[in-house]
């Protein structure tokens, strides 16, 4: 499979297909974050993960539409900023509202939250179809983020690509900072661990959970916002990412961030090299039953809490 | 059964007069009720008045296809608003039932069933993709319905209650790949589409024809699952093998993704190095892609939105006056308004609603109003249409750089294809 490709056209690939597979690492961190908190810390299986990513990208549509009609030309370039910033509060408060109706009441059931939160997202599909239609929205971009950034003849680095991995890099960094630091990050890891000693020393067990599935929402709010850059912006297209999406975060070990990381690296560099020397429903196929195979083996997941149980 | 003869006078004389009475205004509604107007038009005891007739719309209007079949939707209905506008067809009203497939196949089935066996409409234009098709046909077959389906497909196949007004594989393929031969000195392919059965099918058909034909060769076959979202490799793997075409029949929202990421590597779409050639791409997909992404590819279709003539000036301009201004047109839509009118041209050749003979009267129908100029219903059931190449315009619409000489015979079992 390599004969067809001179020397130097083999470094390029490595170089490309590399970068390719960086940039669909970030994809998947960015898209599994928000579902690692959710699923992880609170054990809330959230099927309308992709539903909320979804309302991020229409919030950034909307947001793009409001800055070409009102706004002076000259600040469009910055509407994107703006626009993350929105979708992480909508999308984060409508989060705390699902959280406040439906999900609290589920916690004694967790598989229940499973079909509530299906339920949910078909819902939210029927209910951006209804307002936005059912045909895609095509979200303008800012030039700034168009195109590429040429290394060399073969080597050429597209500019969203690099966007994304900066931005999945801060975000990430800042959740593991407040998991680690902040209070919230303690409050939450103190009531996943023990909910009626986290009660008994004080701690506002119903406020921790509805902010910690508001941010886990928020920061789906934020991909989805990203991913207009690279994906489509329809009523169904979050059922796109649904399932890549819980499959980091299963493999990676579902209450470990770090695991969510790594299974995010592992299964995109797996998909993005195979996808290169093999067909790409090839690639899939193969990627997907590695990962059964490793979960046989490690039904845990790549990384586990360790605790007594 | 219901012939709708009168009850006999000898039953009549033994009743008592308060019974006669009041059976005369019982009469007279029945003679209003479908059954009994077994008139020479409707034999078969379909839903046919003396001024109405009942046909379905059977498309997704929820789930993931419901962005692609909308606008069939509304072809349909336009269509039927102008046919009742001009007065029906012989002489009766349409009154369409809509059905909702929910892009769910076995609904497609099931709603079908319901359509033919319920309503007993007369024709149900109807289905978008092929499984959906594949899964109501057993129905129409089973009932002696009538569908007109309206999405370009893969051919291999032709059913006597099917009539298609779309494009079948050959029709689309050949013809671009001919013009990309020809008038832009193409030797290298690359093939690309999502993995279900349509794009395998084109492609095969385009490797035939590339390779046994054309004399030009075939430097890379790619497939990716529906929905994907992450094309870069595929991206590198193009830039690496250098084609002069690459030629794509991917579907759905992988499509926004694979031109914004094309766009974003670096390849200049319009500079044809390489070119660019969609059979998947209609005006309705730019929607979602965005015009400014995709400028500078083409597509080998039958009918572009921008086409000049004067049938399409008046379809779009009514089509925008009941579906507002924004809206777009592309290929499948207009093959979707196809379906009324061919329809009416059949039942009014036949005299008659019967299916049968709808079916007997179609091949030979032509429709000289079509927006895509001329079609004529070959006796396979499909149509005789011209290919046209355009160009993407950043504004979204595309710009009609070659048209097909001749109407080109739908042929649904290309020999030397298989």
């Amino acid at each position: 499979m390599f004969a067809d490709y001179s020397m130097a056209e083999l470094t390029s690939i490595f170089a490309m297909q590399g970068f390719a597979g960086l940039i669909l690492f970030s994809v998947f961190v960015l898209m599994a974050l928000g579902l690692a908190i959710i699923f992880g810390q609170m054990g809330v299986i959230n099927m309308a993960h992709g539903e909320f990513m979804i309302l991020g990208a229409y919030v950034t549509y909307l947001t793009s539409n409001v800055f070409s009609a009102y706004l002076p030309e000259s600040i469009y370039g910055s509407y994107f900023f703006i626009a993350m910033i929105l979708a992480f509060f909508i999308t984060g408060a409508l989060g705390a509202l699902v959280e406040w109706s439906i999900i609290r009441h589920l916690y004694k059931r967790p598989l229940d939250t499973l079909l509530a939160t299906w339920g949910l997202s078909l819902i939210m599909q029927q209910i951006y179809r209804s307002v936005f239609g059912a045909r895609e929205v095509g979200v303008t971009l800012p030039d700034w983020l168009m195109g590429s950034y040429a290394i060399t003849d073969m080597i050429e680095v597209p500019i969203n690509g690099i966007f994304v991995m900066v931005l999945t890099i801060v975000i990430t960094i800042a959740v593991a900072l407040m998991m680690q630091r902040s209070r919230l990050g303690k409050q939450t890891r103190a009531v996943v661990q023990n909910r009626p000693m986290a009660a008994a020393v004080g701690i506002n067990t119903e406020k921790v959970d509805r902010l910690t599935f508001a941010l886990g929402c928020g920061i789906a709010g934020i991909a989805g916002s990203a991913f207009t850059m690279i994906g489509s912006t329809g009523p169904t297209a979050g059922q796109l990412y649904i399932v890549d999406t819980f499959l980091v975060v299963v493999f990676g070990g579902a209450s470990s961030l770090i695991g969510t990381v790594a299974s995010a690296f592992t299964i995109s560099q797996a998909q993005s090299t195979m996808e290169f020397f093999l067909s790409g429903s090839m690639a899939k196929v193969l990627t997907l039953l590695t990962v059964v195979i490793i979960l046989m083996l490690r039904p845990e997941g790549l990384f586990s809490l360790k605790m007594r149980r | 059964m219901h012939s709708g003869t009168r009850p006999k006078t000898g039953n009549l004389r033994r009743r008592s007069l308060l019974k006669n009475l009041l059976a005369i205004p019982a009469a007279l509604a029945l003679a209003h009720a479908p059954s009994t107007l077994a008139d020479a038009a409707n034999t078969t005891g379909l839903a046919v008045t003396a001024d109405t007739v009942k046909v379905g719309i059977l498309h997704s209007v929820t789930g993931t296809m419901a962005i692609s079949e909308t606008g069939s939707v509304q072809a349909e209905k336009l269509a039927i608003e102008q046919i009742n506008a001009m007065g029906g067809v012989l002489g009766r009203k349409i009154e369409f039932i809509q059905e909702d497939g929910a892009s769910d196949w076995p609904t497609f089935a099931e709603k079908s069933k319901k359509l033919l066996v319920n309503d007993k409409v007369a024709a149900v234009f109807g289905c978008w993709t092929s499984a959906s098709r594949k899964a109501a046909l057993p129905v129409f077959e089973q009932y002696n319905g009538m569908l007109y389906y309206p999405t370009f497909y893969e051919g291999l196949e032709q059913s006597p209650n099917v009539i298609y007004t779309g494009q079948e594989a050959t029709q689309q393929i050949l013809e671009g790949l001919d013009w990309a031969d020809k008038t832009k000195g193409a030797k290298k392919y690359f093939l690309l589409g999502s993995d279900y059965i349509w794009p395998r099918t084109s492609n095969k058909i385009a490797r035939k024809h590339i390779e046994n034909v054309l004399g030009d060769k075939v430097v890379g076959e790619e497939y990716y699952p529906l929905g994907h979202t992450q094309f870069n490799s595929v991206i590198n793997k193009i830039k690496l093998k250098k084609p002069d075409v690459v030629f794509i029949s991917v579907v759905g929202g992988s499509n926004v993704a694979f031109y914004k990421q094309l766009k974003a590597a670096g390849i200049d779409m319009s500079k044809e190095k390489p070119l660019f050639l969609t059979i998947s791409v209609t005006e309705d997909e730019i929607l979602g892609i965005g015009g400014e992404n995709i400028e500078g590819i083409y597509a080998s279709m039958k009918y572009f939105q921008s086409l000049p003539n004067d049938n399409n000036k008046a379809f779009v301009e009514a089509f925008k006056k009941k579906w507002g201004k924004d809206i777009v047109i592309g290929d499948v839509t207009q093959a979707a308004y196809l379906g009324p009118w061919l329809w009416k041209a059949a039942v009014e050749k036949a005299g008659s609603f019967d299916i049968d003979k709808v079916r007997e009267a179609s091949p030979g129908i032509e429709l000289t109003t079509a927006p895509e100029g001329y079609v004529k219903v070959h006796p396979n059931h499909h149509l005789w249409s011209k290919t046209r190449i355009g160009q993407a315009q950043k504004d979204g619409q595309y710009k009609v750089v070659y048209e097909s000489k001749e109407l080109i015979e739908p042929n649904p079992f290309p020999e030397g294809y298989q």
